[in-house]
């Protein structure tokens, strides 16, 4: 990996014509410049800037966690913490539900686990027509910054199986910043809690998987 | 034009900047902050947004807005002021957002807004530099796309002699020709973005200010990228 720092928008990221603008980054003569505040990465001469902060943009087959805000005729309007709310619609639910019995499904209030399977200038359209998607119905949701999601994931799921492992819990981690944590016990998921916090509190320490293990062995010896 | 023998009321250089202060991630709750002081100056700006334009008949579906608020906290000057805004405030808003838009790339957030509150904590002259220079770094540390950085500085022609970044003292001045405040801004490329004046100058003198506050502005720059870079610490 390469080394990672902190570019501010207008700076240049990299010089010479082989490098290709990613997310992030502009390209003006040979030179790559970042658009926006984030950390700079370099990978197969692509440069991209993984924002830091500001607030969540949603992408196509994101999985998300959202609050049901209201039901209409044909689905739920969801707020997943975006500009626009979400919209998840009748015929995206994967069983028939009649239309006079939409908050029997899901009722305002509830929190749902979704995908988002299309954005448009409306709006954002979500499905639940998938395994492990659907309303919640127990465990405990927390919620982070959602700039923090991928170092809670790490590379390749790493950091949020080691958790999952040393808790004994299900983790659902939605791209939005909230959490859904599910165990046997309450004491699992708060220890599955308080292991989500110390990551998001050490996002910026590289090599942080080693750092969590040695933090469960530290808690656990306890 | 440079008189070495010009002495400013609190024994600076002509084109030395007053101490400056900035930092980011001040306001938690904000989506990005920043505070940015020029000596005794102090501005607060807090970033929110991308959300969605309220009330709905300001929506643009073409584009983003930009919408920027400074005000001056009632304790900030010597003696307190109304709190609210006021004529004063509503112009320096209005010029913040035109110093702030060309650098800031909102086209394809439509019906969306970026809110921008800019609060002068403490005043003593250059509040409107210390506030754009806040909220650009706001506006980076929030993750809104820009093309550049921008910063802003005050020049002052206090009777013949032009100035960097005048304090309350010299904005004051009345001896010869009195005092003319420039405040002007540039993007780390070198753009202008932002230029007021009212007051007497020759175009000559304009031209020298103009270069003076585009050698300043790089100092300013500098402070803005180091308080950037400095956030959370890659320790």
């Amino acid at each position: 990996m390469t080394d990672r720092k902190i570019i501010i928008p207008g700076e240049v990221i990299a010089k010479g014509n082989e490098y290709l603008p990613g997310e992030g980054t502009e390209k003006q003569g040979d030179e790559i410049v970042a658009m926006r505040y984030g950390l700079a990465e370099e990978s197969n001469k692509l440069v991209k800037v993984i924002p830091l902060s500001g607030v969540y943009q949603p992408r196509r087959r994101n999985v998300v966690i959202g609050k049901v805000e209201n039901i209409t005729f044909n689905g739920w309007i969801i707020d997943i913490g975006t500009t626009n709310n979400a919209f998840l619609s009748l015929t995206e639910v994967p069983r028939y539900v009649n239309k006079d019995e939409l908050e029997e499904v899901m009722n305002i209030g509830d929190m749902v686990i979704a995908k988002i399977w299309g954005i448009n200038k409306r709006g954002i359209d979500l499905s639940i027509k998938s395994k492990g998607l659907g309303k919640i119905s127990e465990g405990i949701i927390i919620k982070i910054n959602p700039n923090k999601v991928p170092r809670t994931i790490g590379k390749e799921g790493s950091m949020i199986n080691l958790i999952k492992e040393e808790s004994g819990c299900d983790i659902i981690v939605g791209q939005n910043g909230l959490i859904w944590i599910k165990g046997d016990k309450v004491e699992n998921e708060l220890f599955a809690k308080k292991a989500i916090l110390f990551v998001t509190e050490k996002s910026f320490v590289s090599g942080l998987t080693e750092e969590v293990k040695k933090w469960f062995e530290e808690v656990k010896g306890k | 034009m440079t008189d070495k023998q010009f002495k400013r009321p609190d024994g600076r250089k002509v084109d030395e900047i007053r101490e400056m202060k900035a930092k980011v991630g001040v306001v938690p709750n904000a989506d990005g902050s920043a505070m940015f002081s020029f000596g005794k100056t102090v501005a607060i700006a807090a970033v929110y947004g991308p959300k969605k334009m309220h009330p709905q008949h300001q929506q643009d579906p073409e584009k983003g807005t930009l919408r920027c608020t400074y005000n001056m906290l009632s304790f900030s000057v010597t003696e307190r002021i109304r709190p609210g805004s006021n004529r004063r405030s509503t112009e320096i808003s209005k010029i913040t957002g035109w110093a702030l838009e060309p650098v800031i790339m909102i086209e394809n957030y439509p019906n969306m807004v970026v809110d921008v509150y800019i609060n002068i904590l403490q005043a003593n002259a250059s509040t409107r530099c210390a506030g754009i220079n806040a909220a650009a770094m706001a506006l980076a540390h929030a993750g809104i796309p820009m093309k550049d950085m921008v910063s802003s500085v005050s020049i002052g022609k206090l009777d013949k002699q032009l100035v960097v970044d005048v304090n309350k003292d010299e904005e004051d001045w009345e001896i010869g020709e009195g005092a003319t405040d420039i405040p002007i801004t540039f993007t780390n490329s070198g753009k202008l973005t932002h230029i007021q004046l009212d007051g007497k100058i020759t175009t000559k003198e304009l031209k020298e200010a103009i270069e003076l506050a585009r050698k300043s502005c790089k100092e300013i720059y500098e402070v803005q990228k180091k308080a950037l870079k400095d956030v959370g610490g890659v320790e």
